[in-house]
């Protein structure tokens, strides 16, 4: 049906054609990428669970060879008071065969060896371990069988790393701030 | 889809509403559909899933009146239901054992698709929308059971969305945005709760689409032959409705049991307990209609490779249609496959049953055994690596050489001549038919 009037009007070069279309396109999926932006980033933690995000405590409260377990950011954190036979087991597993290797020494904090604070969640699949328990007189996950040593670090079963240290400080000899 | 309509507008209305929205003509022609006279009852399941995913969304609609979802609020109100609700408790029994009976018949229906070569050409797209419904359903199943915020509810949505986080590198930050903050808490189970009530409707719409592609080439049937002539089928209704519901009326019997009798027995008793983000229970374990998942990805001792494994498990299903090379879709015909097919059900009921079991638990009683590698070989672990190694093999070696090297029973020629003599070249009924409804 085209007759040489329709092919000669501008509407009709293919090339003012392509780009129109092009430049419709891009800015179609342009805008559509940054509209989805929002509604992915909705479910990220919201303000005021990222206002939650630091706790002080009290050392006072836990005995030496006991642990006390925290709750920050909804997970657990142990704050374990160890005795000095536990470090010095924790030292001599220095030199052991470490999926993931650590010193105890990189563990705590420096001159504070007897305060042990780590992330109570099972590098695994997140299951919270047994004070105590397992070979290494550290910790057992009841989920997978992974046993942690007196240093929180991984010697056997399935998790691939060494229990998470949170961050920290003392603010003083009794009283430490988490987060 | 049938290709031609019988149906003819009867009232004024009807011729009416006929050049308008054909919904009667629509209807009227779906239940005439003509299928395979020679279907089993092994076919009456889809229409028992129907029922399922029906009973399903009622129950859960009628729940999510009741229940309240929130992380402190959550627990209690279950209990509510189950105490206060008038009927609440059976209707939440009806629910909870609802999904157990849903996933029985999915996996009756999938061997009896893999039996009988129902995911095999013209129907692999067919296989294909089922498994993606499959996919949603454990979706779904997984959300839902997160909801009663119990110990199991809790500490399966830990472990679970932990597995997500063992992908290198964007692991961390999906797991993250997944719980809505650091670990499972009141923002998961929010939107738990959002996508457990959307996804059944998601799951209703591939359904349509797996219907629409049965409607296409029509129903496969225990012979694996095509339908040869109109003498090969009868129209759905009245005779596969009837089939159909004598089916459901029984797997009724059967779902009913559970509810008044056992409710709790497929459920864990851990449940019961208001979940604790601070103490994980001694022994967790999925669902029953997951263990066999569990038992793969435990098998494995690197974590990444165990959770490739177990999703690996999954999508080999999506390559069935292409894996196995056998031109005979049933096994009726092919000896060797049946004894296969039935080592492969074995296998994924011993695969459950080490998912149930702990990973280093003795599986004979009493045996000592030995070391090998980095368990004693009578425990579970080592028999999930025998049951992952039997069932990754059925699918990667059995299925595509099988195909190739057996030798299949002769295949009758059509559905209304399943008994031929040997060397009858053309049997008298067996005409050529130029509308072949397939």
């Amino acid at each position: 049906m085209a007759d040489t009037v329709a092919t000669t009007s501008p509407g009709d070069d293919p090339s003012r054609r392509d780009f129109i279309h092009i430049a419709a396109t891009a800015a179609a999926v342009g805008g559509a990428a940054a509209i989805a932006w929002p509604f992915i980033d909705q479910m990220n933690p919201s303000g005021d669970t990222l206002a939650l995000s630091s706790i002080e405590f009290d050392l006072t409260k836990v005995q030496e060879g006991q642990q006390v377990v925290v709750k920050w950011r909804s997970k657990p954190v142990f704050v374990r008071y160890r005795t000095p036979k536990e470090i010095a087991e924790a030292v001599a597993g220095d030199h052991a065969d470490l999926r993931d290797p650590a010193t105890d020494e990189s563990r705590h904090k420096p001159g504070k060896a007897q305060w042990l604070i780590l992330i109570g969640v099972c590098t695994h699949l997140g299951c919270v371990p047994n004070f105590g328990q397992g070979d290494y007189g550290g910790w057992f996950c009841p989920c997978h069988g992974s046993q942690y040593d007196t240093s929180g670090r991984i010697r056997k079963g399935p998790a691939p790393k060494n229990l998470y240290l949170p961050d920290y400080t003392f603010l003083s000899d009794t009283k430490v701030k988490i987060g | 889809m049938s290709g031609h309509s019988t149906y003819e507008p009867k009232t004024a209305f009807e011729r009416w509403l006929d050049t308008r929205l054909p919904i009667i003509r629509f209807g009227l022609d779906f239940m005439e559909f003509p299928t395979p006279k020679n279907l089993n009852y092994w076919w009456t399941f889809g229409a028992i899933l129907a029922f399922c995913l029906a009973t399903q969304i009622i129950t859960g609609v009628i729940l999510a009146m009741h229940y309240v979802a929130n992380a402190g609020l959550a627990f209690g109100s279950v209990e509510h239901i189950m105490r206060d609700v008038n009927y609440g408790w059976m209707i939440r029994f009806i629910h909870a054992n609802g999904a157990s009976m849903f996933f029985l018949a999915v996996y009756i229906h999938m061997f009896r698709g893999i039996y009988y070569g129902s995911y095999k050409a013209p129907r692999e797209v067919i296989w294909l929308l089922g498994v993606i419904i499959y996919l949603l359903m454990m979706a779904t199943a997984f959300m839902g059971y997160v909801l009663p915020w119990g110990q199991m509810s809790f500490w399966g949505a830990t472990v679970i969305t932990n597995i997500i986080g063992s992908l290198p590198i964007i692991g961390g930050a999906i797991t993250t945005w997944l719980w809505g903050g650091f670990a499972v808490d009141d923002p998961t189970l929010n939107r738990f709760f959002s996508l457990h009530y959307l996804l059944p409707f998601m799951i209703a719409g591939v359904v349509v689409l797996h219907l629409w592609a049965l409607h296409v080439p029509g129903n496969n049937n225990p012979l694996g032959v095509n339908v040869k002539s109109e003498k090969d089928t009868i129209p759905f209704h009245p005779y596969y409705t009837v089939k159909d519901g004598f089916a459901v009326a029984v797997f009724v019997i059967l779902f009913a049991t559970f509810v008044f009798f056992n409710p709790d027995g497929l459920g864990h008793a851990d449940n019961y307990i208001e979940a604790n983000p601070l103490v994980t229970p001694q022994h967790i374990v999925p669902e029953w209609y997951f263990l066999p998942f569990y038992a793969i990805l435990r098998a494995i001792p690197n974590k990444l490779m165990g959770v490739l494994a177990m999703f690996a498990s999954i999508g080999f299903l999506f390559v069935l249609p292409w894996l196995d090379t056998s031109k005979v879709r049933s096994m009726r015909y092919r000896p060797s496959a049946r004894l296969f097919f039935w080592i492969f059900v074995v296998t994924c009921i011993i695969l459950g049953f080490c998912g149930a079991h702990e990973p280093d638990q003795q599986v004979i009683p009493g045996f000592g055994g030995f070391q090998l590698m980095d368990s004693n070989i009578n425990s579970f672990v080592w028999l999930s690596r025998l049951g992952v190694l039997g069932y990754f093999g059925y699918f990667l070696v059995v299925m595509p050489i099988l195909g190739l090297r057996e030798v299949p029973l002769p295949v009758p020629e059509s559905i209304s001549n399943p008994v031929l003599a040997a060397g009858s070249a053309m049997p008298a009924g067996a005409t050529a038919s130029p509308e072949k409804k397939g």
